[in-house]
């Protein structure tokens, strides 16, 4: 299919440092697809590969269901928005949009005709004539972007393109990047290590820890269902926890953390008696109360910090030996005091189970 | 103290220096070149532009003429071969060696140009390196030594680090993300060299071309040593003016011409070298 990559067991190393390993994934064509994962996760090094800057050490790399991994850059049909723009100094604008142009040969007028809707497309349309010294960052972006696409690629890539904006100008970038991706309806595939940022713009989203790609999905299904323990503290799950399990009933499993707390964990089937696990629950789906509170899991414990949010508070709870971390809507959180005895409560369904990645520390 | 009474006082001591080791000689050279020639080889104040319409005579031209083709010549070869060894110094060479490898490109300036001159004339004369090297493989000798071609070779040897330097620094701070973005949109090596690497170098080859030419305009040494007795450069024949025929006051009128044709590639070449500094 047009604009699908297919990775199949790419490895790279740059010396003794393997930046990735063994990865294999699939992004489909026209697909906003995002990788995901903290600096030195390999997630540049997998984009630069895609590119045709580094070479693999083993694996295939193919882009429309051809082989290009043998392809240098230039003879492949991608196109990359770099992270710090990489914009000609010494051409205009319109020169920047215009050189790849060139580079196929095109006629003077189809350049220019190309290049304007281009300079359109990311709103720049009367800046043609400035150097790119003299824009703004967010326009300079915009710039790297119509030159990208101008070329009408069949897969654009984009490496962290927003890390040197400041927080306004980036959620509106956000936006119009998605907006734009949706229009020309080629395939992206965004590098970021912004959790909101993904969650925010892509169609499937890639998680990588250590060179290796550890969950991919839709935002949802990851928010909802983060697959190992690496995946739920990236996407803010705060509380993880290491529990043994007590006994597994009906549908539910009875679990003690190491600080000494009893849960009630939905059973998906992966708990076993006697084993020992990770679990994760969302600040979110934890309620507190005053008084002794109900429920499968209700915890007492005392309030500790407070980390004020603005729109919500981020309660410390000590519970027993274990610190769980509790979110609070705004206005409810006000009426509260540090040294508050408090129960904690959530449903069995909110702990989720989590799995060891390869290579995680027990 | 502001900052541009703070500026005036540390370009001071400059300026002193230039006033008097730089334009006040070239006044009173101005002025001799204005006078006549005493019998005895001194210079009669007595002014007029004689001198100057003598310059000007096309015997004189024709050596004008090919001095600026030796500067040219030296220039359009240093930029030959400095531009591959200055592009590999700043972007292909591992960076710890970089600062070893400079000092080897400024290595020769540790020995006089003087005696370097003659060690070429060691090596290319009939007897020499060269031709001895040549005769052994049964070929030869060739006349590689008083010709316009051992002059260049001198000019091009001693000039070279002055190409190489600038170009270094020019090539080196280019950042290699732009010429990935040019790979990325579809420029060969060759492409990205002429429309990326060599546009963004400009600067270190106006600088360097600058730095070549200049000198090689009123060369003297290689010209000397290294000429036939025959071709006669800007440089030497000044300097037969002030030592055999005793006629300074023409000899100054010769010097000046050449610094206000060095000026005017200065004043030509003053904005793209302002831009390499900036």
């Amino acid at each position: 299919m047009r604009g699908a990559v297919e990775l199949r067991g790419l490895r790279k190393a740059f010396g003794d440092v393997v930046a990735v390993r063994d990865v294999s994934l699939e992004v489909r064509g026209g697909e906003f697809t995002t990788l995901l994962g903290p600096s030195g996760c390999g997630k540049t090094t997998l984009l630069r590969m895609i590119a045709g800057f580094e070479t693999p050490d083993a694996g295939r790399i193919l882009i429309s269901g051809r082989d290009v991994t043998a392809r240098p850059p230039y003879e492949r049909p991608v196109n990359t928005v770099f992270q710090q723009y990489a914009l000609f100094p010494h051409r205009t604008v319109a020169g920047n949009v215009a050189f790849g142009l060139e580079m196929q040969r095109r006629g003077k007028a189809e350049i220019a005709e190309r290049v304007g809707r281009a300079l359109e497309t990311v709103r720049l349309g009367s800046l043609g004539d400035r150097r790119p010294s003299q824009l703004s960052g967010g326009q300079q972006q915009r710039v790297a972007l119509a030159r990208a696409v101008v070329l009408e690629p069949e897969v654009l890539l984009l490496d962290e393109p927003m890390a040197a904006l400041d927080l306004k100008l980036r959620q509106e970038m956000r936006v119009e990047v998605k907006n734009l991706q949706e229009r020309l309806g080629i395939t992206f595939v965004f590098v970021t290590h912004d959790q909101e940022e993904a969650l925010v713009m892509s169609d499937r989203i890639a998680v990588m820890n250590r060179g290796r790609v550890e969950q991919v999905g839709p935002p949802e299904a990851l928010y909802d269902r983060p697959r190992t323990r690496f995946v739920a503290d990236f996407l803010a799950v705060r509380n993880l926890l290491r529990a043994t399990v007590v006994s597994v009933g009906s549908g539910t499993a009875a679990l003690r953390t190491r600080g000494g707390a009893s849960l009630h964990a939905a059973d998906d089937g992966g708990f076993h008696q006697g084993a020992t696990v990770w679990v994760g629950i969302r600040p979110e789906r934890m309620r507190l109360d005053t008084g002794s509170g109900d429920g499968a899991n209700a915890l007492s414990g005392t309030l500790e910090d407070e980390i004020y949010l603005g729109d919500r508070t981020d309660w410390r709870v000590r519970v027993g030996e274990e610190t769980l971390t509790v979110a609070e809507a705004g206005a409810m959180a006000r009426a509260r005091r540090r040294g508050e005895a408090v129960t904690v409560s959530f449903p069995p369904g909110a702990v989720l189970r989590l799995e060891e990645a390869e290579g995680d520390e027990p | 103290m502001t900052s541009r009474r703070a500026a005036v006082l540390l370009a001071l001591p400059c300026l002193l220096a230039l006033l008097a080791l730089f334009l006040a000689p070239q006044a009173l050279m101005f002025e001799s070149s204005l006078g006549r020639r005493s019998f005895y080889g001194g210079v009669v104040h007595q002014w007029s532009l004689d001198n100057y319409r003598r310059a000007l005579e096309p015997l004189y031209l024709a050596i004008l003429a090919r001095s600026l083709g030796l500067a040219l010549a030296t220039t359009l070869l240093c930029l030959l071969l400095a531009y591959p060894v200055a592009y590999w110094l700043g972007r292909r060479a591992p960076p710890r060696a970089r600062s070893a490898l400079l000092v080897l490109v400024i290595l020769p300036f540790w020995t006089s140009f003087l005696v370097r001159m003659y060690a070429w004339i060691f090596m290319l004369r009939t007897e020499g390196l060269v031709n001895t090297a040549l005769g052994l493989a049964g070929l030869g000798p060739l006349n590689l030594l008083y010709n316009d071609a051992a002059v260049l070779l001198g000019q091009v040897y001693g000039e070279l680090p002055f190409m190489i330097l600038p170009l270094y620094a020019s090539l080196e701070k280019l950042d290699p993300t732009l010429l990935e973005a040019a790979a990325d949109l579809g420029a060969g090596p060759a492409r990205a060299l002429w429309r990326v690497t060599l546009p963004l170098s400009r600067a270190g080859i106006v600088a360097g071309s600058v730095l070549v030419f200049i000198p090689s305009l009123g060369a003297y040494l290689a010209p000397d040593l290294l000429g036939g007795a025959r071709t006669v450069y800007m440089g030497s024949l000044i300097q037969s003016q002030f030592a055999f025929a005793r006629d300074a006051p023409f000899g100054a009128a010769l010097s000046f011409l050449l610094s206000l044709a060095v000026l005017a590639l200065l004043v030509i070449f003053r904005r793209p070298l302002g831009e390499a500094g900036a």
